[in-house]
């Protein structure tokens, strides 16, 4: 039975990361399209998509075996370190500390040196595939790590958490396949600031919960520390912007 | 082997950007695990103690690289 309380964070934090991670991955394999062709950038993509299937497949059940505490507590650490240090970023990003990401400049580094390796191979293309390959893999390791991660800290959490990755992974195909260019105008550091409340605040409740913490309200309790990281998150960022004398988020380089 | 080297770099980076950031949270939590025990500190109040830290171990970090810029 799915606890709701759980499974709509739990959905909407995965559906949120896995749409960043899955913009990030169409920037750099339209790149290959355009430059090196489709069958390279498609094989690529598949090949890892096949691989991340089958560590999912692989861990998924292995994860099941573990007490539930001892994966509460140990999945709990590290999506505290991933959250927060994407909530870091994410406000280093709106203080103008470090230049903000963008999807425009990606694609065109990314073509400029796939370009430069020279005229596509007429059988296997292996720069094509090697380089969609692993922006899939990389990226989708990413999104792999956020379903079990959200999803391993209580019973039929895993449902959600892989709908809202699926949801994400769909929309972002269906806009790839119809604007065609990279999605540049998706609020990036917006979105990972966010995931990074989000995942934070799922973190602390894992851990806690791993430690045998008594939460005041129990699960209710996700929705205040979701609340207690944003208002550190948005409390942090003017103080940063007059500590390090900037003004505005800053454009990528 | 070059790409998998590439890979495990990229996934070690998915958690760890900021070495002295990464190591406060595992040693706060740490600290928390063989601490709290002891203490006997009210139920509810565990739970507001690791979220303090980890609030706190935030703004020290955003605060410390800002000052980097400003120099």
């Amino acid at each position: 039975m799915v606890n709701w309380t759980h499974a709509w964070p739990s959905l909407a934090a995965s559906f949120l990361a896995s749409l960043v991670e899955f913009v990030e991955a169409l920037t750099v394999v339209l790149a290959v399209g355009t430059v090196r062709g489709w069958r390279g950038a498609l094989i690529g993509s598949g090949g890892a998509v096949g691989v991340l299937l089958l560590i999912v497949v692989v861990l998924g059940p292995a994860l099941t075996r573990i007490p539930l505490d001892v994966v509460q507590l140990a999945v709990g650490a590290l999506l505290l370190l991933f959250g927060m240090r994407w909530l870091r970023k994410a406000i280093l990003r709106s203080a103008g500390i470090i230049p903000l990401h963008d999807e425009v400049t990606t694609f065109a580094k990314e073509t400029e040196s796939l370009r430069r390796l020279g005229d596509r191979a007429r059988g296997w293309d292996t720069v094509a595939i090697a380089t969609a390959f692993k922006i899939t893999m990389l990226e989708g390791l990413e999104v792999v790590f956020i379903v079990i991660a959200v999803g391993a800290g209580g019973v039929g959490l895993l449902i959600p958490a892989s709908a809202g990755a699926l949801a994400a992974l769909v929309l972002v195909v269906l806009l790839g396949l119809v604007i065609h260019r990279p999605l540049a105008t998706i609020p990036e550091n917006l979105l990972k600031f966010a995931v990074g409340v989000l995942l934070s605040a799922f973190g602390a409740f894992w851990v806690g919960e791993g430690m045998g913490f008594g939460w005041p309200g129990q699960d209710w309790s996700i929705l205040g520390l979701v609340a207690g990281f944003l208002c550190t998150g948005l409390l942090i960022v003017p103080l940063c912007r007059t500590r390090g004398g900037t003004h505005a988020p800053m454009a990528s380089r | 082997m070059k790409w998998l080297k590439s890979i495990l770099r990229e996934v070690l980076g998915l958690f760890v950007d900021d070495g002295t950031f990464a190591l406060a949270i595992l040693v706060w939590l740490g600290a928390l695990w063989v601490v709290l025990p002891h203490l006997n500190v009210p139920r509810g109040w565990d739970g507001v103690i690791l979220f303090a830290g980890l609030a706190l171990i935030l703004v020290e970090s955003a605060w410390r690289r800002a000052r980097k810029q400003a120099r």
